[in-house]
């Protein structure tokens, strides 16, 4: 069970020595206790205690990695069911799914679509890391060209194949890239474990129910393999749903060590040919416990929605989303259109940026620094005010806007005769109080001729 | 050693709300699991999809719904093709045209209308007003007196027009409210206090606790309906036990990504298939999270939720 930081703090050496970093041995406790540091970070703990801390401060999860270099990405380690508990550490990733039953055009049409979603989202890169190939038992040789194929995307590889044969040949030309061998079960396990141990790879695990799931992660952990994934796919959706969910929460919240593994939930499987119900399942899964999903498609329809929702469920609830500071020309605005002001915390600049593109007229959004704070926080804060916008403006936006016409929001009318004093020759223009009026007075603006 | 099952037990549940009249009813809420954890134990009614309509008839609607729509002139046809949607539960009224801002519809004519859907179908019924507290103070009194008997859910009594709102449809003519919060769980819970002390009872009120779609703060949604069924089911929480109705396309319809057409963003691909997706997936998230309804308007989105709700049960 777990412990408390006193219990820790009184097997510690209480040396205050700072060579793990923390200030003192009650600190290095604490932080140990939270699941913040590793016990393993002081070097002078005797091995009596050693043992017993590392076996009860281990995480609930582990923490498994996948891919290599820019491709590397962690799964699992999560400590909460919830996010407003403490942040979910790990964000789920997506697979596209190829299978070897598909012939070559259909393989390269999908791979030249799935290279076309790749962008960028409020400063993080959005495309499906993944690739899931599938084994379709049609003959080695057919699976290796496909895996090779695959594995020349540069994508982290998840190849679906209980086949020893046809595993060990795919692996052996992809291992280097660190994928997953998703393939043991109840009657292969042995050899898959040994395939995955000696190539260096995890190794994913099934099971026909959540039972012999657990059953076989057991044997597997006894040989000696705990870098796993669990393949929590049933075959109904209401089974999966329960086994992903069950899962996970048995590992938190009942520390359940054997099911302590991130997950693999393939909707290939149990929502075959139907893009829509996909969907449903990529966000519902997504918001309930998939580490890895594997999905047919993720053209933009699916990615614009769902990496949005995974940027929202996977941010820290103690730190708010920002955006980068600057000058954002919406609707075809050039040097000559007005400026409207905001700060950067990324729901105000969502909210205003969607009210002006949908008044359709061209204005130059500024982004000013305001420490990812809302209007009115960041103004009662002294981050979002006359010397700070002012300072701003003359910094950055000057020499690039010749209009002189500023509009900021209702919320801070205040700030309208401070910043006209600060910043000579511009005409400060108060907006209403909410987002949602920008777009009858943005237009109204226009109308009468004021921009 | 096989796995250890252990059912999250709550003694507490959420409370059952009906809404309609006649044989054709439908039950909010009544569960007393996490949503779709039906590995707990049984799930009470399930989830409910609404379909939402407005009084713009199929102004300014994407080209699929007006498709969907075809042949219905008036209001009253538009409100049967909506009712006869596969995968319905019941019918959303949204009276956005009565927006002092907007078109400013006077209260006697979005009455009118509200009259002919209600003559037209016998499903259960929700009506929202248009976001404007003065106007819907005065045009959802008038919502619940003229649907009496019809045992309508009357959306929505905010803290600045509850006691109108709450007045009329709780208590003078027996309808369900809406309580209609922004998206933070202690003025969920105290907008339920003070409507339940002015005399409405804490059975017919439906809560909607905000939304949002995905990508736009979605995470404090997700936050908020989580600890609200925590607090309904884990702490017993009487005040926070009402079910959650989510509109959803009211919020994912006019999103960048389901307005920008093909040619401003050519490489997003079909703008309709962007719209359903974005309403999809925004109510399979809120419906993950607690909500109990939700209100869509493309008839592939009614269909598919309605789907996943039916597979998950």
């Amino acid at each position: 069970m777990a412990l408390s930081g006193i219990q820790i703090f009184k097997m510690t050496p209480k040396k205050n020595c700072k060579e793990c970093g923390c200030p003192t041995c009650m600190a290095f406790s604490m932080k140990v206790a939270q699941g913040a540091m590793d016990i393993s970070a002081c070097p002078y703990m005797s091995d009596d205690a050693m043992a017993q801390l590392s076996e009860a401060t281990a995480p609930p999860m582990k923490t498994i990695k996948v891919g290599t270099g820019d491709s590397e990405y962690t799964l699992g380690g999560e400590t909460v069911l919830y996010r407003h508990e403490k942040t979910f550490v790990s964000k789920t990733r997506y697979a596209v799914s190829l299978c070897s039953c598909m012939s070559d055009e259909e393989i390269d049409a999908k791979l030249e679509e799935d290279k076309k979603v790749d962008y960028d989202r409020i400063g993080e890169r959005m495309c499906a890391e993944m690739l899931y190939v599938n084994y379709a038992g049609n003959g080695v040789d057919k699976y290796v060209s496909l895996v090779t194929k695959a594995a020349a995307t540069g994508k982290v590889l998840v190849l679906g194949c209980e086949d020893a044969d046809a595993a060990k040949a795919a692996l052996e030309v992809c291992k280097a890239g660190k994928p997953i061998l998703n393939g043991a079960n109840a009657s292969n396990y042995e050899e898959m474990s040994k395939l995955a141990t000696e190539a260096g790879v995890v190794l994913g695990v099934s099971g026909a129910n959540i039972d012999e799931l657990h059953d076989t992660v057991e044997a597997i952990e006894k040989l000696g393999n705990k870098n796993l994934v669990l393949d929590t796919t049933e075959a109904t959706i209401k089974e999966t749903f329960a086994t992903t969910v069950q899962v996970r929460r048995a590992s938190l919240k009942d520390t359940d060590r054997t099911f302590g593994y991130p997950s693999i939930v393939n909707l290939a499987k149990i929502a075959q040919g139907d893009r829509y119900m996909q969907q449903a399942l990529l966000s519902l899964f997504t918001m309930k416990y998939g580490s890895i999903i594997v999905l047919e498609e993720m053209g933009y329809a699916e990615a614009l929605p769902v990496f949005g929702l995974r940027q929202n469920v996977f941010t820290d609830p103690q730190k708010p989303m920002k955006v980068e500071p600057g000058i954002y020309p919406l609707n075809g605005a050039d040097e000559n259109s007005i400026c409207l002001t905001t700060v950067d915390f990324a729901l105000t600049y969502f909210l205003v940026s969607g009210e002006l593109e949908r008044s359709g007229v061209p204005v130059n959004l500024v982004i000013n620094d305001a420490g990812g704070l809302s209007v009115l926080t960041s103004w009662a804060a002294g981050k979002f005010s006359g010397n700070s916008i002012s300072k701003f403006f003359k910094e950055n936006v000057e020499d690039k806007v010749k209009s002189r016409k500023v509009i900021i929001p209702g919320k801070v009318a205040v700030l309208k005769g401070d910043i006209e004093s600060k910043l000579p020759g511009w005409e400060v223009i108060v907006a209403p109080l909410e987002a949602v009026q920008l777009v009858k007075f943005m237009k109204d603006l226009q109308a009468n001729g004021e921009l | 050693m096989p796995f250890n099952r252990k059912p999250q037990k709550f003694n507490a549940a959420i409370k059952s709300v009906v809404i309609g009249s006649g044989d054709k009813t439908v039950t909010l809420g009544g569960e007393n699991v996490l949503p779709f954890y039906a590995f707990d134990g049984e799930i009470k009614n399930g989830p409910k999809v609404g379909v939402e309509i407005t009084d713009l008839g199929m102004e300014g609607e994407p080209e699929s719904v007006k498709a969907y729509y075809e042949g219905a002139a008036t209001m009253g046809e538009i409100a049967k093709k909506a009712a006869a949607m596969e995968g319905a539960d019941f019918l959303c009224l949204r009276l956005a045209g009565g927006d002092p801002n907007g078109l400013n519809k006077s209260v006697e004519e979005l009455i009118e209308t509200v009259k002919e859907v209600a003559d037209a179908v016998d499903v259960p019924l929700v009506v929202e007003g248009c976001k404007n507290v003065e106007k819907d103070s005065e045009l959802l009194t008038k919502v619940a007196e003229v649907l009496q008997g019809r045992n309508v859910l009357v959306m929505s009594a905010r803290e600045e027009d509850y006691k109108a709102v709450g007045a009329a449809a709780g208590l003078a003519y027996s309808q369900k409210v809406g309580a209609e919060s922004a998206v933070d769980i202690n003025l969920a819970k105290q907008l339920n206090v003070v409507m339940t002390q002015l005399g409405v009872n804490a059975d017919s009120i439906v809560m909607n606790v905000g939304s949002a779609a995905v990508g736009y703060g979605y995470e404090y949604v997700v936050s908020t309906l989580d600890r609200i069924k925590a607090a309904a089911l884990s702490q017993d929480d009487k005040m926070l036990q009402m079910p959650i109705i989510t509109p959803i396309a009211s919020e994912t319809w006019n999103v960048k990504e389901a307005m920008a057409t093909e040619e401003e963003s050519p490489e997003w691909g079909s703008q309709e298939v962007r719209g359903i997706s974005m309403e999809i997936q925004t109510a399979a998230a809120s419906l993950a999270s607690g909500s109990d309804a939700v209100i869509l308007k493309h008839p592939q989105s009614v269909a598919t939720i309605s789907k996943m709700i039916q597979e998950l049960m």
